[in-house]
């Protein structure tokens, strides 16, 4: 009895260490982020995010290009992966012949499997070229001629910039996102299904109409996972990026992210504010990351409100 | 008055027990589905062996038997529900207005808007009590907003929903009441305005009260529509319908006026379902 007791008290005192050490761990990343980082916190203040400003030599450094990268790539990337891996997800749950739908499952989840080294030699010795001869004027062709938007779609056809990082993050983060969509699709109960069929309803009206607001806080779960990680992603990025500190109307320029920023220059940082400033560009990540996870759970509370949840 | 529906129910029943009448003049008694020798295969398994049946425009039927007898299965093609699952066929025919719905061109978006269905469990979509309604007539009807405000008005009156829920259209379905989420379903069902309704067991998940409400629905509903119900309750198929089938095994094994099936059943094994010596 005495024995058990204890062996309750110590099981329940090692699970709370372990749950609270990731606190911990948390809090100590921040600390030293904001530790390294505050010479150029001190040094630019408050507008180091805004500041275009990039330049080593006269020791003047400023987050916006690389946050820009950042999120446009991001952006890019969930434009093109959330559809696809919706299209994925909705055959592989509703239209697949049973036959096809594990190994087709498989192939999706080894796609996350493959490192994202490979995905960047991939993208710049495979992807890039053939992008540049054959997408790149396609794109310039038709959509460079839209008002407003076209100015996004002209410039170096070379098959590297934030356009090209940005499908790349895509074709990363599509696994993802496809398969928590998937996972969350095959838990709708099919009696739901069926009853929306009942209606007359097609497959489309049924999966757009009812699974889908069924399944909303996964689906919107999958997509922070898959944005987490093109926000985060480096190796990939900083092969097809191109590497430039400039900010280009162009998605077809040269550009940079704060990770490709952070493995292209930590080893050559010369002065202690450009180290500093590079941890800066970290912290920012790290809230970026922060603030797009907070986004998404307002996202869901407001969606919870429309739909009236709340009596 | 009186006594010509007796003649009615009469007639319809010489009908079901085979003997060929002539044609009654009157829509009330043509059959609104025939099905005649249908046969029903989960993969090489047969659900249902050789039903010929009339479902009986206007009136209530009843499918009772054990569970795994077939029941729902046939309810189930009445609709071509089973299409949505690979290696499920049915062969026979299946006669709605005099066409075959389990022809291969059957457009089953329509035949389903036709032949409306609610189930066991209480299945509100995840959505408004208002779009709950609306959506199902959206499909097939566009609706300027007003007509869809009386739309979805009528339908909640139908299903004797509409005093609880007239100032919360704008909730959730799924924070009614489970017997108010099933009565939202049927009401669901009857706001496209179907002219089949089938009920697969819709008070097994409720409480009596609940129960006798749906009940009393199925009694309202049905001069407005054919009904095809399936229950585990006796006494319920004995208080909601016109007819009963009793089926085991996948075959039917009686069927006729509710009455009769009650009081006097032909089959022994139907008798001993009945009053519960059945096994």
């Amino acid at each position: 009895m005495r024995a058990q007791r204890f062996q309750d008290a110590l099981f329940h005192q090692t699970t709370r260490f372990f749950a609270f050490s990731v606190l911990a761990i948390l809090a100590a990343i921040l600390g030293s982020l904001l530790y390294g980082a505050w010479p150029a916190i001190k040094e630019f203040g408050f507008g180091f995010p805004f500041s275009a400003e990039w330049n080593p030599v006269t020791d003047k450094f400023g987050g916006l290009i690389s946050v820009y990268g950042t999120l446009s790539t991001s952006v890019i990337a969930l434009v093109v992966a959330i559809p696809v891996s919706f299209g994925i997800a909705v055959f592989l749950t509703e239209l697949c012949p049973p036959v096809l739908r594990s190994p087709l499952g498989v192939a999706v989840e080894l796609l996350a499997a493959v490192p994202s080294i490979i995905y960047g030699m991939w993208g710049l010795f495979v992807f890039a070229p053939l992008f540049a001869d054959y997408v790149q004027p396609a794109l310039s062709a038709t959509l460079g001629n839209v008002p407003f938007v076209g100015a996004l779609f002209q410039g170096p056809k070379n098959g590297i910039g934030v356009l090209s990082a940005g499908l790349i993050l895509a074709v990363m983060v599509i696994p993802f996102i496809a398969s928590v969509m998937r996972d969350v699709f095959e838990v709708v109960p099919g009696i739901l299904k069926e009853s929306a069929y009942g209606l007359g309803a097609t497959t489309w009206e049924v999966v757009w109409n009812v699974v889908l607001p069924y399944t909303r806080v996964g689906v919107i779960g999958g997509v922070m996972l898959g944005l987490g990680r093109a926000l985060g992603e480096t190796m990939a990025v900083t092969f097809v990026i191109g590497n430039a500190h400039r900010i280009s109307p162009s998605l077809y320029e040269a550009g940079n992210s704060i990770a490709s920023t952070l493995a292209n220059e930590f080893a050559e940082a010369a002065s202690d504010l450009h180290v500093a400033s590079l941890i800066a560009l970290g912290l920012i990540l790290f809230f970026v990351t922060f603030v797009v996870l907070a986004l998404s759970k307002l996202l869901l509370m407001r969606l919870g409100r429309m739909e009236g949840e709340k009596t | 008055m009186q006594s010509s529906a007796v003649t009615k129910r009469d007639m319809s029943f010489s009908q079901l027990r085979g003997e060929q009448t002539s044609q009654v003049a009157g829509a009330e008694q043509t059959p609104k589905i025939r099905i005649r020798n249908l046969d029903f295969f989960y993969g090489s398994f047969q659900g249902l062996k050789h039903i010929n049946l009339d479902i009986n425009e206007g009136m209530v039927t009843a499918f009772i038997g054990p569970s795994g007898c077939g029941k729902s299965t046939l309810l189930r093609t009445l609709n071509r529900m089973y299409d949505l699952y690979p290696g499920q066929r049915a062969t026979g025919e299946i006669l709605l207005n005099g066409r075959n719905v389990l022809d291969q061109g059957q457009d089953v978006n329509a035949l389903r808007a036709k032949v409306g269905m609610v189930f066991q469990k209480p299945t509100p979509f995840p959505m408004s009590i208002y779009e709950n309604i609306a959506f199902g007539v959206r499909l097939y009807e566009s609706l300027s907003r007003a007509d869809m405000d009386n739309r979805v008005e009528w339908a909640l009156r139908k299903a004797a929903l509409w005093d609880e829920v007239k100032g919360k259209l704008n909730q959730s379905g799924l924070s009614l009441s489970g017997g108010q989420q099933q009565r939202l379903c049927i009401a669901r069902g009857v706001a496209v305005k179907p002219e089949v309704l089938l009920l697969d067991e819709p008070t097994s998940a409720l409480d009596p009260i609940s129960t006798a409400k749906v009940e009393e629905l199925v009694h309202e509903l049905k001069s407005e529509y054919t009904i095809a119900i399936v229950t585990h309750n006796m006494q319920q198929a004995a208080r909601v319908s016109d007819y009963t089938a009793y089926m085991y095994l996948g075959e039917l094994v009686e069927f006729g006026l509710t009455d009769e099936i009650f009081i006097k059943p032909k089959r022994k094994e139907t008798e001993d379902y009945i009053t519960g010596r059945f096994g």
